[in-house]
C-alpha cells in the first residue's frame, strides 16, 4: 500500500506538509463516503486510492456501498446518460423504484460519519435521514453534468439542495443552486502502474510486443473506441501528415466487449486504417495500465481528438509523462492545456494534422510544451492536489468566512 | 525585544457560482454584482496556479476576453490594470468595470461566444493555518523565507494587503514596526509582485535581505 509520504518525493515536502497541517485541523473527524459499487468506474479507482491516504493523515475516513439489484443499476444507468444530454424517458415506476432503493438504504444503513459523503446519483436521496440524524453532508458528483436533461435535473436538484454543499469536477457543470457549490477537479495518481517513471527497457519492451518500430515517430491516443473520441478523424489527420512525414499511429482502447456501439466504431476504425502496416489498433484488455503507461511514453505526440469530454484525464495522464499533446478544445481539456503554452488545442482534423506536423518537425518546441504541461499537471491535477481539496471541502462545512483562521 | 513574526500558510478552495457570461455585456453585469470573493478570485488564481512557470496573464478577464471571445485590445487594457495599486477588492472591482465600460462605449464590437464557452463566475475561500514557523531577527527571518512554501509567500504579500486590506504586506510591516528596517522594508515593498512568479518573488527578497545583511 502506498504511503502518503512516498509523494513528498514527486510534489515536495511542503505539499504534504500542508496536507498534515490542513487534517490536524480536523481532528479525528469521521468521514463516511457512500457510493453504489467497491469495483469498477472511476469512482471506486479513486476511493480506492483516497481512502487509505486520509487515514494516515489521520482523518477518520471509511467507504460503505448502497445495495440495488439490476433493475435499480439499469434505472441509474439511465440517469447517467440522461446527465450527459442523451433524450432519455422515466416512467413514474422507475422514479419510484429508484427511491424506494434509497429508502431500504436510508433505514438499513449504519449512518455514523459526522461528515457524510455522498458520490454520484445512486445513493442520493439517502439525504432524507438527515432530518433525523443531523450530521454534515456532501454530495460530489463525479459525471459531466453540462446538458442534464431537465426533468432529471428538477429530480435531482431536490434532492442536492438538502445537502451542505454540492462538489462538481469543471466550472462548467456548475448549476444554480441555493447550496454553495465546490469545484474539485479530477486527478491522476504518479505512483499508479498508469502513470509511473518506467525504464527505457520496459517502454521499448511493450513497443516491441506489439510490433511498433520504437525508432520511428509514433503518434497515439488512448480512449475507448467512442464516436466521441472521433478515432475515424484521428486517423485521417494522420493520413494527411503521412503524405510528408514518415511515422506511425497508435489507437489504444478497452475492448468493445459489451457495447454494440463501441463495435460499429471499431469496425469503421479497422475499415478506415485499411491494414496499413504503420497503423496499430490495439483492444487491450482491462488492467493493462503499464502497457498504456509504456505506449503513451514510447510516443513522440499524444492526441485526445475528442468531440465531447468529460474532464478527459487522458490528457493530464500524457501530460504527466512530458508528452506533447495535441487535444479537442472541448469540456475539461482547456483546463489542462493552455495553447501553444503546455499543448495545442484543435477543433478539426486539419487542424490536429498540422500540428503533428508541425510537432514532428519541431522538436524542440513540442518538448517545451512537454515540459511545461508537466508543471501543470504537478502543481493541479495529481492527487495530492485532489486530497487537498477535500480536506479544504470538510473544513469548509465548519468554517464558513471568505478567510478562515486557524493560530 | 522585537515580536515575533508568526508564518502563515493559505490554501484556497474554490466555489462555483453557478453564474456564466456569453458576451461583454454579461461579464460587465457579473463582475458588477458577484461577491468580492469572486473579483479576488479570478484576479489572483493564475498567481498560485502557474507559480512555478513564466508568470501568466494576470487575471482571468483578461484571459478570457482574449484568449476565448478574441478582443486583443480589451485584453491588453485588461491585463495591464495594476492591482498592486489597489488597496481593496472594492477599488478592483470598480477598475474593471470602468475598464469594460470605456471600452464598449468606444464601439467595440459584442457579440456571443460559442456555446461551452462561457465564461464562469467562481470565487475563492480561504483556509489560512499558523505553520508553526518564526523569526525574531533577519538571520532566522531570512532562513525561514528560503525554505517556506510558495502557499505562505503568498498570503502574506497578496492576501494580507488586497483582501484583508492591512496598510502593507507582513513582511514589510514587521521588518518596520519590529526590527526598525525600514528602508529593507520599503524596498520589499516597492517590488511589484504581480509581475514576476512566487518563486521570483522568494529570489528578489532573499536577495534585498542578503544585500542589507552583508551592507
Amino acid at each position: 500500500m502506498r504511503n502518503i509520504d512516498d509523494y513528498r518525493a514527486i510534489v515536495g515536502d511542503s505539499v504534504v506538509d500542508n496536507l498534515y497541517l490542513l487534517a490536524r485541523q480536523l481532528g479525528g473527524t469521521v468521514v463516511q463516503n457512500i457510493n453504489s459499487t467497491a469495483t469498477g468506474g472511476g469512482v471506486a479507482e479513486i476511493l480506492n486510492r483516497m481512502i487509505p491516504l486520509l487515514n494516515q493523515l489521520g482523518i477518520n475516513a471509511h467507504w460503505d456501498v448502497i445495495k440495488g439489484g439490476e433493475k435499480f443499476f439499469n434505472i441509474t444507468k439511465k440517469f447517467h446518460n440522461a446527465l450527459h444530454g442523451v433524450e432519455t424517458d422515466f416512467s413514474p415506476d422507475e422514479l419510484e423504484h429508484f427511491l424506494a432503493v434509497n429508502h431500504q438504504n436510508a433505514v438499513e444503513m449504519n449512518l455514523y460519519g459526522d461528515i457524510i459523503f455522498i458520490h454520484d446519483p445512486q445513493p442520493i436521496a439517502l439525504i432524507e435521514r438527515r432530518p433525523e440524524i443531523g450530521r454534515n453532508w456532501i454530495w460530489r458528483c463525479h459525471i459531466d453534468f453540462s446538458r442534464p436533461q431537465n426533468d432529471l435535473w428538477l429530480f435531482l436538484k431536490n434532492y442536492i439542495e438538502r445537502y451542505d454543499t454540492a462538489v462538481f469536477s469543471a466550472p462548467a457543470f456548475a448549476r444554480n443552486l441555493s447550496v454553495p457549490q465546490v469545484l474539485i477537479a479530477p486527478s491522476i495518481d504518479p505512483l499508479s502502474d498508469k502513470n509511473r517513471d518506467l525504464t527505457e527497457q520496459e517502454v521499448q519492451g511493450v513497443m516491441e510486443k506489439f510490433g511498433i518500430d520504437p525508432e520511428k515517430p509514433t503518434v497515439t491516443q488512448i480512449s475507448r473506441f467512442d464516436y466521441l473520441k472521433d478515432p475515424v478523424g484521428v486517423i485521417n489527420a494522420w493520413k494527411l501528415v503521412k503524405k510528408y512525414i514518415d511515422c506511425q499511429l497508435v489507437l489504444a482502447g478497452g475492448g468493445a466487449t459489451d457495447d454494440p456501439e463501441g463495435e460499429q466504431v471499431l469496425r469503421e476504425v479497422q475499415e478506415a486504417a485499411n491494414n496499413d502496416k504503420d497503423i496499430f489498433v490495439l483492444q487491450l484488455p482491462a488492467g493493462s495500465d503499464f502497457e498504456i503507461n509504456a505506449l503513451v511514453r514510447g510516443s513522440s505526440v499524444v492526441l485526445q481528438k475528442s468531440l465531447r469530454e468529460g474532464f478527459g484525464l487522458t490528457v493530464s495522464e500524457a501530460l504527466w509523462k512530458e508528452r506533447p499533446v495535441i487535444a479537442g478544445a472541448v469540456g475539461g481539456i482547456p483546463l489542462q492545456i493552455t495553447h501553444k503554452y503546455s499543448g495545442i488545442l484543435t477543433r478539426s482534423i486539419d487542424g490536429t494534422a498540422f500540428w503533428i506536423k508541425q510537432l514532428l518537425n519541431e522538436p524542440e518546441f513540442a518538448a517545451r510544451l512537454a515540459k511545461n504541461g508537466k508543471e501543470h499537471i504537478k502543481n493541479n491535477y495529481l492527487i495530492t492536489r485532489h486530497i487537498k481539496d477535500y480536506l479544504l471541502t470538510f473544513l469548509s462545512l465548519f468554517h464558513k468566512d471568505d478567510v478562515n483562521f486557524f493560530h | 525585544m522585537a515580536n515575533l513574526f508568526h508564518f502563515y500558510t493559505e490554501m484556497g478552495l474554490v466555489e462555483l457560482l453557478g453564474k456564466k457570461a456569453k458576451n461583454l455585456a454579461e461579464l460587465l453585469e457579473g463582475i458588477r454584482t458577484v461577491p468580492g470573493s469572486c473579483i479576488y478570485h479570478h484576479t489572483h488564481k493564475f498567481l498560485k496556479q502557474h507559480h512555478f512557470l513564466s508568470p501568466e496573464p494576470p487575471n482571468d478577464f483578461a484571459y478570457w476576453t482574449g484568449s476565448v471571445f478574441g478582443d486583443e485590445l480589451l485584453s491588453e487594457t485588461l491585463a495591464a490594470v495594476d492591482i498592486i495599486q489597489f488597496r481593496s477588492i472594492r477599488n478592483l472591482r470598480e477598475k474593471f468595470i470602468t475598464t469594460i465600460e470605456e471600452h464598449l462605449n468606444q464601439g467595440f464590437e459584442d457579440r456571443n461566444v460559442f456555446s461551452g464557452y462561457e465564461f464562469h463566475f467562481m470565487s475563492s475561500r480561504s483556509f489560512v493555518i499558523k505553520t508553526g514557523d518564526e523569526a525574531g531577527n533577519l538571520q532566522e527571518f531570512l532562513q525561514i523565507i528560503k525554505k517556506i512554501d510558495t502557499h505562505a509567500l503568498y498570503f502574506h504579500i497578496f492576501e494580507a494587503r488586497i483582501r484583508l486590506e492591512r496598510a502593507d504586506n507582513d513582511f514589510s510591516y514587521w521588518l518596520a514596526s519590529e526590527l526598525g528596517e525600514n528602508e529593507l522594508a520599503r524596498r520589499i515593498a516597492h517590488i511589484d509582485p504581480y509581475t514576476i512568479t512566487l518563486e521570483g518573488l522568494r529570489k528578489k527578497i532573499v536577495n534585498l535581505i542578503e544585500e542589507r545583511l552583508h551592507a
